[in-house]
């Protein structure tokens, strides 16, 4: 019987609309107990570097009285788990308090800054995917050949760059000697705060509002951080392609698709590249969550106002809430972009189901 | 039957060990013949004995003390520059703007760097080799927790951890070493407990519990030593992103505290200058990029030994 | 009546860090329109015969020969393009288990269709439909439903049925069978096979059917090779199997139980050095 054959699965009793509901839960399960001991984690960086809160608001000359009036204001007099509380209460609202450093809600500081880092990272990816990506698949086909060397030297030159080093150099070359680039920042310093920030990614704004001068200029500052991480990015994802598409190289299937006459090419692309297709988003997926948090030396090198250097720059300020707000939001975005790579996961490949 | 060869080498190749020592002596050297034979990862073998070397022996070679300064020649290109006074003796690579001799802080510097490598790449996969063997051998709660722990660990963007940590410790070798190893022990866990799954239901292990062996006894004498190659190739391959970290943590002023001569603190301090004296800032990056490499080119020629899924056939 | 399939004295090798191993070691045989089979234990280099047929040993490894002929034209000079139109529509090959030898992220019908029309200039619904036909052949019922599933879905006998119909469906000359039931259920092997050789028959087509299992081999095809160490050592009619004279068949043959004549203790094979070393015999 045609129909016994075939595997039991959809025969359960619940409903699939039942079975979605709990895999769901699951998931929302699972990201609230990481993103809980994250914020437990940043309370905790909170509370134990050596700066005293209340000092930093009022001020070193201020008197007694207003010191004990900031200190039971933020909850200090309460007990540890109930400050923890209170953290998480206003974390959730949104509230990440007010940045010492720059005045403003540290939430408002992230807005601002956050678009500048993703511009960053989504150019690199797009870079690292383009190149690394055809480049792994080469590595793997032409396996042990002198392109699989070179494809492996350029990938392990990546990885052992220090990039705020080479990022150095490169302003060195080819900005402060040649002049063929922009120099640190995102735009030249007369051309800041002309175009108003649409989506906060100066490429798009200036495309937006057609200033193609501006646009010109954005490019050639993005060009070389871009390209540095692009580089990294191309890196990890050509290594990852090689490997996958060496395992299923090596499958029987592969056979069964050359037996059936077809040409090396369509066996490479459309059999072994269609496999590895899943694996390679969740992979494209983490390098640019990588990218996203990673970038803090980069946008340091290049003086470029992005998360990064927001949290560094903070921290070495001693401004705690702007240190535990990015932490928070750089973490969330993390995790978050983790279930999206195992949604996809779940979505495109048939055995997931 | 015709006459065995005689010597180590036979011994070695042999085809029918006569102990446990001797087929694990056979394996390993065959590990070797086939690393031996990839030239890139002797290249970086090559590299790293030569660090090992001028580290040990950094107080012979050096021309000078890392924090000798000559105030007078500070700054001095290298010596193959053409516009540098030809008057001015030594500093082969130049000197930095309190009139230190490069050269020197570079040698002495290897050693800072080889000393966190080595702290690091002992502390991060024990500790991750420890969570993950427990947390994949017990299985239930335990798992669960353990694993939540790594996954929150890994959702910490790893260079601002180690800051977060090392400003709240305060800044310095000791503090970076703990901060890296903070940030790097995740992956070693969950590669361990993934190893460890797999051999916790095979045949042996039942075999060796029949016989009455404790959970200790069974993790230590049977699980761990599976779990090593695997480490060991990821920790080779880990070792570049820990010398990057380490010199990102000095360039941030944030590891080994001046006058220690670090690579990441020196290209700090040269890039003050990076404009009209490229060398102050340039050696050290050479020198990080060097290291790092080399340990790459190891390590990726190890995964292609010891990673049969990845070995050549 | 001319043959299909020339091959004489076929080679396979592969450099090793010790030297260059022989796989196949010097076997001829030719095939017509029969059922051939080819016996022997593993890493008796039945698989790379197979294999080097249709030139598919993977680099480092190389195929020589005296004569490898397909229809009187030889096949080591064709240019790998030539190659292409010779896979599948001349020769084609299930392979042991479909659970591997299936794309696993490819519908069903698609990959059987994949193969017709990689070999006849057909629409897709032309396509759709000679591939429906050719599921109805291999016995699978519902056939609509099975052409959108997905190999994980379906089981290993019908896999297996899937298979024979993607390697039949451009109608080839030849077909090797490799192991083509080792993988299988007992219950449903037989039913397997039974589609197998009715479509094989029907069509006309040669048939080398490479196994380990030598009552299953004798029981289906018209003549057996037997294999041993890269060489053929004896070839047989399959119905002469009882008079094999070569000491490696022989063992085989006493080291099987039986129903008809038991004994109180299977013997063991014992293997001669000597086997190896000699010449392969001729078919």
């Amino acid at each position: 019987m045609a129909l016994a054959e075939t595997s039991p699965k959809g025969r359960r009793k619940s409903s699939p609309f039942t079975r979605f509901l709990i895999k769901a839960g699951k998931t929302v399960m699972a990201i609230s107990v990481t993103m809980l001991g994250l914020l437990f984690m940043t309370f905790v960086i909170g509370r134990v570097m050596p700066v005293d809160p209340v000092l930093s608001i009022v001020g070193e000359r201020a008197s007694q009285e207003m010191y004990d009036a900031e200190f039971i204001k933020l909850g200090l007099d309460k007990p540890i788990v109930v400050q923890f509380f209170y953290y998480i209460r206003d974390v959730v609202t949104g509230n990440f308090g007010i940045s010492l450093r720059t005045g403003f809600p540290v939430w408002n500081d992230i807005v601002r800054v956050f678009p500048a880092t993703m511009e960053l990272a989504t150019i690199g990816t797009i870079l690292g995917v383009l190149i690394g990506v055809p480049l792994g698949v080469l590595a793997a086909v032409k396996r042990g050949t002198w392109i699989d060397q070179i494809a492996r030297v350029v990938a392990l030159i990546g990885y052992s760059m220090p990039v705020f080093w080479i990022g150095l150099i490169g302003l060195l070359v080819l900005y402060g000697m040649l002049g063929w680039i922009g120099g640190p920042g995102r735009l030249d310093v007369f051309n800041e705060d002309i175009i108003p920030p649409v989506t906060g990614m100066i490429l798009i704004d200036s495309a937006l509002a057609r200033d193609w001068f501006i646009f010109k200029d954005a490019l050639s500052h993005i060009i070389l951080p871009a390209s540095l991480l692009g580089y990294y990015s191309l890196a990890y994802i050509s290594r990852m392609t090689r490997s996958f598409m060496l395992e299923q190289l090596s499958s029987e299937y592969i056979t069964t698709a050359r037996v059936k006459g077809m040409s090396e090419r369509a066996v490479i692309w459309k059999h072994a590249f269609g496999n590895i297709k899943v694996q390679l988003i969740t992979v494209i997926a983490l390098s640019y969550a990588g990218l996203l948090e990673g970038s803090v030396l980069t946008e340091i090198i290049f003086s470029w106002p992005g998360i990064g250097s927001y949290i560094t720059t903070s921290l070495l300020s001693a401004d705690m809430n702007a240190v535990m707000g990015g932490t928070v939001v750089v973490g969330l975005v993390f995790v978050l972009l983790n279930v999206f790579a195992e949604l996809l996961y779940k979505f495109f490949d048939p055995r997931a189901k | 039957m015709s006459i065995q060869p005689t010597g180590l080498r036979a011994w070695l190749l042999t085809d029918t060990p006569t102990s446990r020592h001797h087929a694990r002596m056979a394996a390993y050297y065959q590990a070797w013949l086939s690393l031996k034979s990839n030239h890139m990862a002797m290249f970086g073998l090559g590299i790293l004995l030569l660090l090992v070397i001028l580290a040990a022996f950094a107080p012979i070679l050096a021309p000078a003390a890392p924090d000798f300064q000559i105030l007078d020649l500070r700054l001095t290109p290298p010596v193959w520059v053409s516009d540098r006074d030809p008057n001015i003796d030594g500093f082969i690579l130049g000197s930095d703007s309190l009139g230190r001799d490069i050269l020197s802080r570079l040698l002495y510097g290897s050693r800072i760097t080889l000393y966190i490598v080595a702290l690091v790449a002992l502390i991060a996969p024990i500790a991750g080799l420890f969570v993950g063997t427990v947390a994949g051998y017990t299985g239930g709660w335990i798992d669960i927790i353990l694993m939540r722990i790594t996954d929150i660990f890994l959702a910490f963007p790893r260079l601002v951890l180690a800051l977060a940590f090392v400003a709240a410790l305060g800044a310095g070798i000791e503090n970076a070493v703990l901060a890296i190893s903070l940030t790097a022990w995740p992956p070693y866990a969950r590669i361990a407990r993934a190893e460890t799954l797999t051999i916790r239901n095979s045949d042996y292990i039942h075999a060796v519990r029949l016989q009455g062996a404790g959970f200790i006894r069974i993790i230590t004498k049977h699980i761990w030593p599976l779990c090593i190659s695997s480490l060991v190739v990821r920790v080779t391959l880990d070792m570049a992103g820990i010398i990057l970290a380490a010199a990102g943590l000095g360039f941030l002023g944030l590891g080994a505290q001046p006058p220690m001569a670090e690579w990441g603190a020196m290209i700090s301090e040269g890039r003050r200058f990076i404009l009209d004296h490229w060398w102050v800032a340039t050696m050290p990056g050479l020198a990080i990029f060097t290291v790092s490499l080399a340990f790459n080119l190891l390590g990726d020629g190890m995964r292609d030994v010891l990673d049969p899924k990845e070995g050549k056939s | 009546m001319t043959n299909l399939l020339d091959v004489e004295n076929l080679w396979v090798r592969f450099p090793t860090r010790n030297g260059i191993f022989d796989a196949v070691r010097g076997v001829s045989f030719s095939l017509g329109k029969e059922r051939l089979g080819i016996v022997g234990e593993s890493g008796s280099g039945k698989s790379m015969t197979g294999r080097a047929i249709l030139r598919l040993i993977r680099k480092p490894g190389m195929v020589e020969a005296d004569r490898m002929d397909l229809d009187g034209v030889p096949l080591l000079t064709r240019t790998e393009k030539e190659m292409r139109s010779v896979r599948g529509q001349k020769i084609s090959m299930i392979m042991q288990d479909p659970k591997f030898s299936l794309n696993p992220v490819m519908r069903v019908g698609k990959q059987i269709s994949e193969a017709y029309r990689l070999h006849n200039r057909v629409s897709k619904a032309e396509a759709k439909a000679k591939t429906l036909e050719m599921l109805e052949a291999v016995a699978i019922r519902d056939v609509e439903r099975v052409y959108e599933m997905y190999p994980h879905e379906v089981s290993g006998g019908m896999g297996q049925r899937i298979m024979i119909a993607m390697m039949l469906i451009p109608n080839p000359e030849i077909m090797i069978a490799d192991e083509p039931t080792s993988a299988l259920d007992v219950s449903v092997q037989m039913q397997v096979l039974e589609i197998m050789d009715k479509l094989v028959v029907e069509r006309g087509m040669g048939l080398i059917f490479i196994s380990h299992d030598l009552n299953l081999v004798s029981s289906f095809c018209d003549r057996v090779l037997i294999m041993y160490s890269g060489r053929v050592v004896e070839t047989l009619k399959a119905d002469q199997l009882h008079n094999a004279q070569h000491p490696y068949t022989r063992g085989l043959l006493d080291s099987l139980p039986r129903l008809d004549a038991p004994v109180d203790r299977l013997s063991v094979l014992q293997r001669d050095p000597e086997w190896a070393k000699a010449e392969s015999v001729t078919s």
